[in-house]
């Protein structure tokens, strides 16, 4: 068995080399499916501080990566029309500018987290699942069916946001920034575990009453925990979005969700880096697949199904052992 | 709104309520015995709808694809469960969301591949065609009214089921402690597979009988399978009752909210807002509705108190 610090730094390492020799062959297609691993690993680290560190099985977390999305959509198509958003007693304009399109996609998607946790934690268990399900279906019909944005169309954008002193059209820039929003959460998340935030979290988790006994309210670090989560996965939607120029209601779906939820599980829950090597794992299976049989999602789910029945623990807990690391 | 539309709509959310309850009283079922969270239970939905929708077209017999539809639904469910679902009752449900995802993209690609990704056409018996006169000079399809009817029939023979037979003893002996029933002699496995077949079956059936309303084609389930959640979060998981009343709710303001929403948004906007803001809110209708029965009642109207 490999140690697990080793895999990660030999992921991370991947996740530097291969766009760089892509550069150095001209293949910028690499550099493309490679920034859509890192966008949606980076969504699934933000899952993973919910589901595994916080123990809640969230199967809407598609909502905040789709109001990350709308986020970028709303600011920059405002902008790239020259009408103002809001326009009142004060006047809010629309963005071409990424550091704020950020920061609005991570508190708007923050802002709804706590909002769906406020409702939804007051259940658990297999209630908790269906109901975040279901307002992830709110949030989608209410896209679909609000033209003010496109509706059922979504939202396209001409140009790509900018960032100071990048050149984000160019495909490695934009990867750079990607990567680095993902060392940064991380990082960020390998922090988070070990504080004694994520302590109290982890006994949450998983013996609600004796943290209750010491004085600690299980429900808000919970709901804490999932406004965390949903900030950091509708940040990866804003990149998402970016990386599209487009965002539509199928960020908003329930597959959308599924799949960062796939992410997760796949590479290992409660791993530092198992939704990386979920994330990279899946793109590259769509990538592959795609390209053998129009049916390639069959081989997905048999894959899925025999890392669920087979695999405990992921694709992480397939090199390393053991079915969660703190287990 | 005239009250003859008005209690067109009401019938129409009927409708739409016991074909929710239908897939809705599978999936508590299901959980409520085998503690399993089942996503694919709408690609059972959909085998049932591609099954009577095949059988038709070969025989032009309503009646024969509707066996046909129990059938399939059944036999893939006890398939199925016999292959995958079994190993996954004492998994977290985690495991499980996980694993029955899986399920729907191989029954959505499998589907597709057998079926091509262009729908498929159920028509109506002719037998149930046209329109019935109902009191109060209400027209209203005939087969329409023919499936609120199935609905009810199926309600209370699930109740009988439960309540009255052998089988339904065992069904509620397993809910409340299976080692004691297995010591009592009762082949666990075998029930297990039968109720997540009854389960299948259900889905299958409603699958058919909502065919010749809607278009049958791949991904059909699953828009009726997060419906049947918010039936059964708002019913109370595991009750079958609750799955009923659920239902019933779901589709009526479902139906109501879509008539009713654009006419009071119009008191307080002009037309075209309110049309906007009427059909947004009329498609969110149902989860306020559930977000609202969670916050009075967390387990749902029926279910167990935690």
């Amino acid at each position: 068995m490999i140690r697990e610090p080793y895999v990660n730094a030999a992921l991370l390492a991947a996740l530097l080399i291969v766009p760089g020799w892509a550069v150095w062959v001209d293949e910028p297609f690499t550099i493309t499916l490679a920034t859509r691993a890192v966008i949606f690993a980076l969504a699934a680290v933000g899952l993973n501080i919910a589901l595994g560190l916080g123990g809640l099985v969230s199967l809407g977390h598609a909502v905040f990566f789709g109001i990350g999305g709308y986020a970028m959509g709303v600011l920059a198509s405002h902008a790239q029309s020259y009408t103002p958003l809001y326009d009142g007693a004060f006047t809010i304009e629309g963005t071409k500018s990424m550091p704020v399109i950020w920061l609005v996609a991570a508190l708007a998607s923050g802002l709804a987290a706590w909002l769906i946790g406020a409702l939804s934690l007051r259940t658990s268990g297999v209630y908790f699942i269906m109901i975040t399900l279901a307002f992830g279906q709110m949030a989608y019909f209410f896209a679909i069916s609000w033209p003010a944005y496109g509706g059922e169309d979504g939202l396209s954008i001409y140009v790509r946001n900018g960032f100071p002193g990048l050149n984000t059209l160019d495909p490695i820039q934009f990867y750079g920034l990607c990567l680095g929003w993902l060392c940064l959460a991380l990082w960020g998340y390998a922090r988070l575990r070990r504080s004694p935030f994520g302590l109290a979290l982890d006994a949450a988790r998983q013996v609600p009453g004796r943290v209750r006994a010491v004085g600690l309210d299980p429900r808000r670090l919970q709901l804490v925990a999932l406004v965390i989560s949903g900030a950091v996965t509708g940040l990866a939607g804003a990149l998402f979005a970016d990386l599209n120029r487009f965002v539509s209601p199928s960020m908003l779906s329930w597959q959308m969700s599924g799949e960062i939820m796939v992410f997760v599980i796949l590479g290992g829950v409660a791993r530092l880096c198992g939704p990386v090597a979920g994330a990279v794992f899946y793109v590259l299976m769509e990538h592959w697949l795609g390209g053998i049989s129009e049916y390639w999602q069959i081989y997905l789910g048999l894959v899925l199904l025999a890392v669920v029945l087979f695999g405990r623990g992921g694709l992480i807990g397939l090199i390393c052992g053991r079915g969660r690391p703190d287990a | 709104m005239s009250p003859v539309l008005l209690a067109e709509q009401i019938l129409n959310g009927l409708q739409s309520g016991v074909m929710l309850f239908l897939m809705a009283a599978g999936l508590t079922l299901i959980f409520g015995v085998m503690g399993l969270v089942n996503l694919a239970h709408g690609s059972l939905f959909m085998v049932g709808a591609f099954a009577a929708a095949a059988v038709a077209g070969a025989t032009g017999s309503f009646l024969l694809a509707l066996v046909a539809a129990l059938a399939a639904a059944a036999g893939a469910g006890a398939i199925v469960e016999v292959l995958v679902i079994r190993r996954l009752y004492a998994r977290d449900h985690l495991d499980q969301v996980l694993a029955t995802f899986a399920l729907i993209l191989i029954f959505s690609e499998g589907t597709r591949w057998l079926f091509g990704s262009f729908p498929l056409y159920l028509d109506i018996p002719p037998w149930l065609a046209g329109t019935v006169m109902l009191p109060g000079g209400i027209e209203y399809p005939a087969y329409r009214l023919a499936l609120i009817a199935v609905g009810l029939v199926v309600a209370a023979g699930l109740w009988w089921l439960n309540a009255r037979t052998r089988l339904g003893i065992q069904i509620r002996a397993g809910e409340n402690d299976r080692e004691m029933i297995a010591a009592l002699g009762v082949d666990i496995g075998r029930l297990y597979t039968l109720v997540f077949a009854i389960g299948a079956a259900l889905a299958g059936l409603a699958g058919a009988l909502v065919g010749p309303i809607q278009s049958v084609q791949v991904g059909m389930g699953e828009p009726v399978l997060i419906l049947a959640f918010v039936v059964i979060v708002i019913g109370g998981i595991g009750s079958i009752k609750g799955a009923l009343v659920g239902g019933l709710l779901v589709g009526l303001t479902d139906t109501l909210g879509r008539l009713v929403l654009p006419e009071l948004f119009a008191l307080i906007t002009d037309a075209s807002g309110a049309a906007t803001l009427g059909s947004a809110f009329a498609s969110m209708a149902i989860y306020i509705l559930m977000a609202g029965v969670l916050i009075w009642r967390p387990t749902g109207l029926f279910g167990a108190r935690a």
